[in-house]
């Protein structure tokens, strides 16, 4: 496998840019005809539901509906009634500082072994970057399968380690109770997901950082901390903006690390975060129309946090 | 892999010869950095170890309050208990969702690929656009309204409603990535072998297409990786036991058996693992640059 992404092989001069040709210029219609399929799965998959969603959440569209009612169409009475509903803004509130809590705790994580593999010797770094590797490849389901059994209450060898290691009384211990350990372990379980793709991308970063740059600073007294502060961080911020944008998108639609973790013993009304909270209300209560005005406030945050990314990705490009 | 252990520039600095008093505590801070690092290599392999090891321990092994470390005496027997349940069942809807979603994008990517690298047209930049912020469009956030739509469509439960959503969901970064493989082969070569009396299909097929074939095996695991793991769509929508895909039916199979029998729960997570570990190791270099794109010019 070669080191050249795909992104980087664009700066080949008239790589991207075909002379337009008469022959070219017949053959309008052709990339249009291109596009019909592409086009075609994201209408039916991603532009027709949300259209439909907008639409649902405007609607009274309970359980009546589901058995050929026709939805009423009820204004903003959805999203008045959830906005009005203090538990709504505890599960917002939860979900924007979960959020960034774990967004926080991933960056930090994945910066410092970005940096700890520049310092390391060669076949140390092979296995770091092997272990990291083999924990991003996981299927998340299999990965929080793991989880729960090394936390598990009776045979956990997390509760073993504690007791037996430690001197700490965790026998029997039951981590899913308590919201604050619910959290706890579930943002154990994200980070320990998500840090080796932070680790990988800034990695690749600080390769680039040219090391004679560093050296004039060490020469003119930088110690470290400010080489990396005023030399390293400026360089690699691009990459640093992206990927940290992409851990809050990320973490603000968490899904499936709650959903898994409610099952193994979390109190769902305690521990709901929006997005399994709108699993709750539509899926498990056929409550569709207020479960697609909650969606809809998913979605306002992600797309907004999301239009930033794609402003930063597309400028980083020559051209489009 | 060569690419993830380059010698970094960065590492060369440390090794630049030093006065010889701090020569001593240079190596002593990267003998304790490499100690950190190895203990952190530990860290993040133990779920992973710890998921095998239990596979392969006998029931009474692993439920047993002094913990066996060491598959000492390992058994196959967790694995044949997975078979014994609807596992390939599930195994094989999974299989036809992913080929099939496979194929799909790639076809439909690579076409709208070609549109946007190969054609100067009105819309281009709108489309890319379109595809960019259409990828951030969460799942978790739609699939509410996609559930109605399968439901009126009488798609609920079927490989064709869920192939759709896939599709749907891989297909944008799938152009982005093939984007930059089709940039990447200048069309320079085609003309030549149009100039050689080529026609223009023919040129494509036997100069470019070969070209591409890297970025296609690229594309083509990331469309596996994403339909084989995914699970909050395959949740809503394949909601019958029967048409469980295997990130699904591994949900049920944990809730029958948390109490009991986690060798054989380790067992399925393995056997859902595997696939995507191995061919991960194949696109991890891509997804990592493709994700942040031209952040890094690698």
């Amino acid at each position: 496998m070669s080191a050249a992404t795909p992104v980087s092989t664009s700066a080949v001069p008239t790589g991207g840019r075909p002379p337009i040709t008469a022959a070219r210029r017949r053959r309008r219609p052709m990339p249009y005809l291109l596009l019909i399929p592409a086009t075609g799965f994201l209408v039916l998959a991603l532009g027709y539901p949300l259209i439909r969603q907008v639409v649902m959440s405007f609607q009274e569209y309970g359980l009546a509906q589901q058995f050929g009612q026709p939805a009423e169409w009820t204004g903003i009475d959805n999203f008045s009634r959830l906005l009005s509903d203090s538990y709504f803004w505890l599960i917002v509130a939860r979900s924007i500082l979960f959020c960034l809590v774990n967004a926080g705790l991933t960056m930090v994580g994945g910066i410092s072994l970005a940096l700890l593999m520049t310092r390391i010797s060669t076949p140390v770094r092979l296995v770091l970057q092997v272990a990291l590797l083999l924990a991003w490849a996981m299927p998340h389901l299999a990965s929080l399968t793991v989880w729960q059994w090394l936390f598990d209450t009776n045979y956990g060898v997390v509760n073993y380690a504690l007791t037996n290691w430690l001197g700490l009384d965790f026998d029997n211990h039951a981590w899913l109770i308590q919201p604050l350990s619910f959290y706890f372990v579930a943002t154990v379980v994200i980070c320990w997901m998500s840090v080796p793709f932070v680790a990988f991308a800034v990695y690749a970063a600080l390769t680039q950082v040219p090391g004679d740059v560093l050296e004039a600073g060490e020469i003119d007294g930088a110690n470290g901390w400010q080489r990396f502060r005023l030399i390293t961080v400026p360089l690699i911020k691009p990459v640093l903006l992206i990927v940290g944008l992409l851990q809050i998108i990320w973490d603000l639609k968490v899904f499936t690390q709650i959903f898994v973790l409610q099952d193994a013993g979390g109190i769902t009304r305690d521990t709901h975060l929006i997005g399994t909270y709108v699993y709750q209300l539509g899926i498990k209560e056929g409550n569709f129309g207020l479960a697609a005005a909650a969606s809809g406030i998913i979605l306002v945050l992600t797309v907004g946090v999301g239009f930033h990314y794609v402003r930063l990705l597309v400028r980083q490009e020559d051209e489009l | 892999m060569t690419t993830i252990t380059r010698p970094t520039p960065a590492a060369k600095v440390a090794d630049v010869p030093t006065p010889r008093r701090r020569s001593t505590a240079r190596r002593l801070r990267r003998a304790l950095a490499n100690v950190v690092a190895l203990i952190a290599a530990a860290g993040w392999v133990f779920p992973v170890y710890w998921m095998l090891n239990s596979s392969v321990l006998p029931q009474r092994e692993v439920r047993s309050r002094e913990p066996s470390f060491v598959p000492a005496g390992g058994t196959l027997d967790s694995y044949r208990r997975v078979f014994e349940t609807d596992f390939l069942n599930s195994l094989r809807l999974s299989a036809t969702v992913t080929v099939l979603t496979v194929a799909l994008t790639l076809a439909a990517a690579f076409l709208a690929a070609l549109a946007v690298t190969r054609f100067r047209f009105a819309g281009r930049k709108g489309f890319i656009l379109t595809v960019l912020i259409v990828q951030m469009v969460p799942v978790e956030a739609l699939f509410i309204s996609q559930f109605k739509m399968l439901e009126g469509w009488q798609l609920l439960n079927t490989v064709t409603g869920l192939t759709l959503l896939y599709v749907g969901v891989v297909v944008p970064f799938t152009i982005w990535m093939l984007r930059g493989f089709v940039n990447g082969v200048p069309v320079e070569l085609e003309e030549a072998a149009m100039i050689d009396g080529c026609s223009r299909l023919k040129a494509f097929v036997k100069v470019t297409l070969p070209l591409l074939a890297p970025g296609l095996v690229a594309s083509g695991i990331y469309a596996f990786i994403l339909a084989w793991n995914e699970f909050v769509m395959a949740l809503v929508i394949m909601n019958r036991p029967e048409t469980q895909t295997l990130p699904v039916w591994l949900r049920t199979f944990i809730q029958a058996n948390r109490a009991s029998d986690w060798g054989a729960v380790m067992a399925g997570a393995t056997l859902l693992a595997i696939p995507v570990v191995i061919f991960f190791l194949f696109v991890q270099h891509r997804m990592t640059s493709g994700l942040v794109a031209g952040a890094v010019k690698g």
